[in-house]
């Protein structure tokens, strides 16, 4: 998990993530294209972002081709979503008791 | 085949054997796949069918099955109008032993650009494989409401 947050850390990184999200699939070429990042620069950001696993490659037709891979965000707001669900039930559950005591 | 529209990958600490039995029995898709069953004899040109509540949702026919390596299958909604003018789509779920976990990269194609099942697969997967990674590596899933699912249509 540390990977995935240090990968996020980052708005080149973010930015890549972006243009996936808008457009999955896409080779180095085409991730290059319109920005203001070094081909180099773009490379280094994808491997780190492929060792969080937010980016996973292919082989496609002799392209590389690179996919958004939502998982690892999935997993992380799985993990905490759920507790601040738990606090709301109990707050509910708390009002409901509170709100009925008064008609006992 | 034009390029697959999704690919994820989830690493899992279990066995390509489990993480088979995980996909291809209604024990386990019941518990990470928002209730739903899968149907199938598993053998190549063999019927597959999704069910949700004894009622089938999705059918489409098995086109690779190499346990515990390799399995694809076509599949076509049944059950909304709205997602039944779309095509068929295929999944290939490839398995492959990473030292002590398993690598599962899940691939799926064959959707209309702009579909609307294309929503509502990408909303899906993710939570569907985050499932099964708790699953089999807690023997427990985290409750995600069914509506997730159906958040997608909308999506452009």
């Amino acid at each position: 998990m540390d990977e995935v947050f240090k990968a996020l850390a980052d708005a080149s990184r973010r930015s890549l993530l972006d243009r996936l999200h808008a457009k999955n699939g896409q080779s180095l070429n085409e991730l290059c294209e319109g920005l203001e990042m070094t081909r180099q620069a773009v490379t280094k950001h994808l491997v780190i972002l492929e060792e969080a696993n937010l980016v996973t490659t292919i082989r496609h037709r002799r392209e590389k081709l690179h996919y958004l891979n939502p998982v690892p965000i999935h997993q992380i707001g799985e993990r905490w979503i759920r507790k601040f669900e738990r606090g709301k039930l109990a707050a509910l559950s708390e009002l409901k008791r509170q709100l009925e005591k008064r008609d006992e | 085949m034009s390029k697959p529209q999704f690919v994820y990958v989830t690493y899992i600490e279990t066995t390509p054997e489990k993480l088979w039995e995980a996909l291809t029995s209604s024990a386990f898709t019941r518990q990470y796949w928002f209730g739903a069953e899968v149907r199938s004899d598993w053998k190549v040109g063999s019927p597959f069918a999704l069910t949700l509540d004894g009622e089938v949702t999705d059918s489409g026919e098995i086109l690779e099955a190499d346990p515990p390596r390799r399995l694809s299958y076509s599949f076509k909604h049944l059950k909304y109008e709205e997602l039944r003018g779309e095509p068929i789509s295929r999944v290939v779920f490839t398995i492959e032993p990473f030292g002590s976990l398993v690598r599962l990269t899940v691939l799926h194609d064959g959707f209309v650009e702009g579909g609307k099942y294309l929503g509502a697969v990408s909303n899906g997967w993710p939570a569907i494989l985050s499932g099964l990674k708790s699953l089999l590596e807690r023997g427990q899933v985290l409750a995600i409401p069914r509506t997730a699912l159906n958040k997608g249509f909308d999506a452009k």
